[in-house]
């Protein structure tokens, strides 16, 4: 029997555990937990489906599913064609400027969802310097949570379908243009068909971002209802935890339809491209690019107006009956207790966020990738990693309350830690750091570790010496999008930061809620500044490992 | 098997052993002090002050505090009702401290000199686990120059809100969401009785362009001109005012609702004696005085407020407010607010 | 002894069989094909050996010694993938070093030794650069210098050469086949190429569906093959309809022809009878000669040293013969024209159907 012992199989098995283990504890347990409270009454006694009744029962529900139904969809329908076609315009075509307007287009990603919503305050709200533009109508509602939601979604859109639009083989244009199709034609059924999937994938991400966020109608929604602020009504202001977990419960929903429709899209999606693919290379036509560079500046000074207009309120003294400029706001204790100490602590996290969940998901995508066996267990990882897109930080941070605080749980410790923040944010952008992970993972030939086990190389040597240095651009691109991500996370965070874990994000809630708009929106650039800085630091890393690896990319 | 912990494993060692160190630090500087956890929806700024006079008087012990809004805080405590992380509470709305009390989540305590203060300021029946610190009311702030520019009448009353001038001009509060927007609402029903107070509501609702979701907001948006009305309280608008915003301090004359902060010892606290000497702090005339920079209307007879910019009336236009019975109909009353008024469009 | 024995090697997925009752031995130093159409399993049955597929049943032994379930790291064999699975981003000697590392070849050997294999698979000089650099035919070359690094005993190639083109295969079958014979690595090869399974191996398993048809050298597999599927799949055939009329007589095209038939049948059995073209004859076919068709000659495809001719025996019944091009003017063979054949006896293989 020992001649079976393999110690390599043995530890991947092991390490698969491990991460399964891992995401049972910082989601399906967290969640689950929230989810029976659903059908226990404030003193725990159970009550089945009691609540869920009294909740199907209240008019304003209807209401407000219907107000996130189309709220989302609307702001899906607007940012969607947009980005597409600010994408298209990057990537195939020849237009000046295209490096300045992808950095332009990806500012928002950079900026907490709130500064948009400040920013239109300042510019739409009623003593805004462009209310006219509105014709009457009030900002504070659907029409600024849409404007807002646009700009805060702009860029994953704009990411999602340029990686999309910058994959074609140049063959199946020549073979259209051949064939005498004329350049609709050829857009219709050959541009399209090839980004299917991703712009299936562009629509489910946006509308689960809109679904699901909260920071947004919360300061521009006015009276209008989304179940995101319905949450947060529930739970912050009745302190009805029960029901709060009834309308989290609901809010999934939206987001799980949107997540089975990709899926479904994604199955059907079949590969157009082959290894022999000859990349796309546009040419330049004149009118094209001219029309193309003249929508691209307008987004980008779309963009760049109201971040500027953010930048320009936190130096304001008294807006709007003081204008002159001052730079008290960023004396943030003015505002806030905890001062610059919030923002220390965000970029301690996100920097552990960011390392520990590259690092963790790595691993995670490598093992369902790349080891056998095991199949089911594999499987349950990656539907485990799959669940964090559809669901809203405000459930997840109450879930994480009731799991970890509990006094059995022998976790407790963590809880009012650095470490529960970065649990729990690690966990909230578990999903497309595991998508790109295993998207990396696959481009690899699947033969390297039979090869490795026919020279007597244990796995973890290969892995070490061959898959991390191939994939060490896509970890680059996780870390990256680990740390922004963290370094804006509010609705999850806000419940769970203890004395010392304050968190920039959350404190730029918090000044804004107490009147420090401008504190609010400085914090808010500061972020900005540094997510920016991380960003050009990131790309020199990517350019450096380009270098280094040049030799062996390049033919 | 070897090779694979040294190579594979050492820089997640290494990484670990880093983070372990790091909390490590924290826990031995933890040592020296007896560091308390206190829950609190005090304003920012006085969070300095009030832990810096505290620590004066006992620097044995250290504060570390949790701030938030009323409500999350409150969501907070109660969602680790099973395993409590706070020792002491200073300054929070008495509606929750009274929730928490029902809930029996709070230490039993009469710090020295509770008998000193004013008998509304002090948790009337046995077993005593709070006291008050001091009281701010509702208030309407209300922006001098939008009304000039607008035309506007002037507001003595509540009803005078209901003028349709107002149409649209007006920001609230949304109760469900805003302890102050609740203390609003169960005045009038107070104050017009239940069917006189639902149809003031209604009537105002047509006037109400936003509810929001915190209850400074709304002055907030009046200062800055956004509404010409907000609904508040008195102290963020002498906060607005002081800054230099053209509002108005209304306190309507037909009464207004109010809402005392104070202080409880939460039970279970692993450091009882430290926070037994907050309390007897917080109860101090030494710590009135220093609310005093902020209130007007104060626990300690002996203490004077001296906020600026603050309405000398409001302390005789105060309701009677009976804090057990507005808590015990909260939830009838937010379910009828919410069918009434909530998500519905607004009026063109 | 063998040195490498496979028992009723199977292997299901779910209720697919992949491989069924797998049986045949390898000698020391022999070179084996596992030959077949893409999905007969031949794949699946070279990961069994090399441990990446583990069996349902059935037993592998090498040297004797019983290592069905073992892991792949405890096997002893190198492997050569159709990708070639190279690291893309190690230099071609560290490619080739990989294994020696983790036998702990000391580091001044290390580099004697890549030099002495990519010496010996002819690519010298080549050590620094990076597989990306290299050709596909050179690629192939590295990932062979580096299987055969570790001294393996056993030499497992799947699809080596399919991913190459027409030239370059060419010259690496020669290449490959002599390095085998040099080192003398007993070795397996995967393809579904007949032509370079017939031109490298000591033996080949035809394998269809999952089952070994035929086990056997390649003249003999061409000569007499085992089945009517190996008769088709290696090299061209003739199958011609025909019934069983009394031991050595079979009725086919209109007429009863001589053959050497199976045992065991009735008369009447219906049977099929396979003849190569090439082995149709066309000289000395007189009057009385056995197996004697008339034919008419339809088409005429020109394959260079060889036309292929469809030849019409009346009846239904066509049948392929290849005619050199000195035969075709000698005998002025043409589209239309009349032409006498005979089937020689010895040359025919009748299959019950």
């Amino acid at each position: 029997m020992f001649k079976r012992f393999d110690t390599d199989a043995i530890f991947q098995r092991l390490a698969l555990l491990a991460v399964a283990a891992f995401l049972i504890v910082v989601l399906a347990l967290p969640l689950g937990t929230l989810f029976e409270k659903s059908f226990r009454d404030r003193d725990g006694v159970w009550v089945g489906l009691a609540n869920w009744v009294r909740y199907l029962e209240t008019p304003s529900l209807v209401g407000s599913l219907w107000n996130t139904i189309w709220v989302s969809a609307l702001a899906t329908a607007i940012v969607v064609p947009l980005a597409f076609v600010y994408a298209y315009a990057l990537t195939r075509t020849t237009m000046r400027w295209r490096g300045l307007f992808r950095a332009v287009g990806l500012v928002p990603i950079l900026a907490p969802s709130l500064l948009p919503a400040i920013s239109l305050i300042y510019l739409f709200g009623n003593q805004g310097f462009a209310r006219w533009m509105l014709m009457g109508e009030t900002v504070y509602g659907p029409i600024g949570i849409v404007i807002a939601q646009v700009f805060y979604c702009f860029p994953h859109a704009f990411l999602i379908l340029a990686t999309a639009l910058s994959i074609a083989d140049k063959r199946h244009y020549e073979a259209a243009s051949v064939l005498g199709a004329g350049q609709t034609r050829i857009f219709l059924t050959v541009t399209l068909p090839g980004v299917k999937y991703g712009l299936v994938s562009a629509f489910f991400v946006v509308f689960t971002l809109v679904a699901t966020d909260f920071g947004i109608p919360k300061v521009i929604g006015g009276r209008f209802n989304v179940l995101a602020t319905d949450i947060y009504k529930q739970v912050v202001g009745q302190q009805n935890f029960e029901m709060g977990a009834v309308v989290g419960m609901v809010l999934l929903l939206p987001a799980m339809l949107a997540f089975a429709v990709d899926r479904w899209v994604a199955k059907r999606q079949v590969a157009l491209l082959t290894a022999r693919a000859v990349p796309y290379e546009p040419k330049p036509n004149a009118i094209r690019d001219r029309a193309l560079f003249a929508f691209c500046a307008l987004i980008a000074a779309c963009i760049l107006t109201l971040l500027g207009v953010a930048v320009w309120a936190s130096f304001i003294q008294y807006w709007p009956w003081n204008t002159a400029l001052t730079l008290r706001h960023y004396v943030f204790s003015n505002a806030d207790a905890s001062g610059w100490e919030a923002y220390w602590n965000s970029l301690q996290m996100s920097a552990l966020v960011a390392t520990f969940g590259t690092a963790a998901i790595g691993v995670g995508a490598w093992l369902v990738e790349k080891t056998k066996g095991a199949g089911i267990l594999r499987g349950a990882v990656h539907l485990l990693a799959m669940i964090p897109l559809a669901v809203p930080g405000l459930v997840l941070g109450i879930a994480y309350i009731f799991f970890f605080n509990a006094p059995s749980n022998p976790l407790g410790f963590v809880y009012g830690t650095m470490a529960i923040l970065v649990l729990n944010t690690i966990a909230h952008f578990y999903t497309v750091a595991h998508l790109t992970s295993l998207q990396a993972l696959k481009q690899m030939d699947p033969e390297f570790e039979s090869v490795s086990a026919s020279l007597k190389v244990s796995v973890w040597r290969t892995a070490w010496r061959v898959t991390l240095p191939v994939a060490s651009p896509a970890a680059l691109d996780v870390w990256f999008y680990m740390f922004v991500n963290s370094m804006t996370t509010v609705s999850a965070v806000v419940f769970l930061y203890g004395p010392f874990t304050k968190l920039a994000s959350v404190s730029i809630v918090n000044m804004d809620e107490a009147g420090f708009t401008a504190s609010a929106a400085a914090m808010g650039v500061v972020v900005v500044l540094t997510s920016g800085f991380a960003k050009i630091l990131h790309s020199l890393l990517a350019a450096y490992l380009a270098k280094r690896t040049q030799a062996w990319r390049a033919r | 098997m070897i090779d694979i912990f040294k190579r594979g494993l050492r820089p997640l060692a290494v990484a670990a052993t880093a983070v372990a160190a790091l909390f490590a630090a924290q826990a031995a500087d933890a040592q020296q002090r007896t560091r308390i956890t206190v829950y609190t929806a005090l304003e920012n700024d006085q969070l300095a002050p009030y832990k810096e006079a505290f620590e004066r008087a006992h620097p044995d012990v250290e504060i570390a505090w949790v701030r938030d809004s009323t409500g999350t805080i409150t969501a907070r405590f109660l969602a680790e009702r099973e395993n409590p992380r706070a020792d002491a509470i200073w300054g929070l709305a008495l509606t929750s401290i009274l929730m928490f009390e029902q809930q029996n989540l709070l230490a039993e305590y009469s710090p020295q000199g509770f008998a000193a203060l004013k008998p509304s300021f002090r948790d009337a029946a046995a077993p005593i686990t709070w006291h008050g610190m001091d009281a701010f009311a509702a208030a309407i702030c209300y922006n001098s120059a939008v009304a000039r520019q607008r035309n506007l009448p002037p507001i003595r009353t509540w009803a005078d809100l209901l003028n349709p001038a107002f149409r649209g001009q007006i920001v609230m509060p949304n109760p469900a969401s805003s302890g102050t927007g609740y203390l609003t609402v169960s005045a009038w029903l107070s104050i017009m009785g239940e069917a006189g107070g639902w149809d003031y509501m209604s009537k105002l609702h047509d006037n109400v362009a936003v509810y929001t979701h915190s209850g400074s907001a709304p002055c907030v948006q009046a200062a800055r001109g956004e509404a010409a009305v907000g609904i508040s309280f008195d102290m963020r608008a002498a906060r607005e005012k002081t800054q230099g915003a053209p509002v108005d301090i209304v306190v309507p004359t037909d009464g207004v609702g109010w809402e005392m902060e104070a202080s409880a010892i939460v039970r279970g606290t692993r450091n009882m004696a430290a926070a037994q000497k907050l309390m007897d702090f917080s109860a101090s005339l030494a710590a009135n005085q220093l609310y005093a920079r902020y209130y007007n209307i104060l626990a300690h007879p002996g203490a004077t407020g001296a906020a600026q910019n603050y309405p000398a009336e409001t302390e005789a236009r105060l309701i009677r407010a009976d804090f057990a019975a507005i808590a015990a109909m909260r939830e009838r009353v937010l379910a009828e607010w919410t069918r009434r008024f909530d998500g519905k469009s607004a009026p063109r | 002894m063998a040195h490498l024995k496979i028992e009723n090697l199977t292997k299901r997925f779910g209720g697919f069989t992949a491989v069924r009752e797998a049986s045949f031995e390898v000698a020391q130093g022999e070179f084996v094909c596992l030959l077949g159409p893409s999905g007969c399993g031949k794949t699946t049955l070279l990961r069994m050996i090399a441990g990446l597929e583990t069996a349902s049943a059935g037993r592998i032994l090498q040297n004797g010694a019983e290592m069905t379930h073992l892991p792949p790291s405890k096997r002893d064999f190198g492997i050569v993938f159709q990708s070639y699975a190279l690291f893309p981003n190690l230099t071609v000697s560290d490619n080739v070093a990989y294994g020696l590392r983790s036998k702990g070849v000391a580091r001044a050997d290390m580099a004697k030794r890549v030099d002495e294999l990519l010496t010996l698979v002819g690519l010298p000089g080549e050590a620094r650069k990076y597989p990306a650099q290299l050709s596909g035919g050179q690629q192939q070359r590295v990932a062979l210098a580096r299987a055969l690094a570790i001294q393996p005993g056993l030499l497992l190639l799947d699809e080596p050469l399919s991913a190459l083109d027409a030239r370059v295969r060419q010259h690496l079958r020669h290449e490959i086949r002599a390095l085998q014979r040099r080192l003398g690595v007993t070795t397996i090869m995967v393809t579904h190429d007949q032509e370079e399974g017939l031109t490298m191996a000591d033996r080949i398993a035809v394998m269809n569906a999952g089952a070994i048809e035929q086990f056997a050298a390649p003249a003999e597999l061409y000569a007499r093959p085992a089945t009517p599927f190996v008769a088709d799949f290696v090299g061209t055939t003739n199958f011609l309809p025909a019934t069983f009329v009394a031991p050595g007589r079979v009725a086919a095209a209109g007429r009863e022809l001589a053959a050497d038939t199976p045992a065991g049948l009735a008369p009447g059995a219906k049977l099929r009878i396979c003849v190569r073209p090439e082995d149709v004859a066309v000289r000395d076919v007189g009057p009385g000669a056995p197996n004697r068709l008339e034919t008419k000659v339809g088409e005429l495809v020109f394959m260079g040293a060889f036309s292929r001719a469809r030849l019409d025996a009346g009846g239904g019944v066509a049948l392929q013969a290849d005619f050199s091009a000195n035969l075709l003017r000698d005998r002025a063979i043409a589209e239309g024209v009349s032409l006498a054949v005979a089937l020689p006896p010895e040359r025919l293989r009748v299959f019950a159907d």
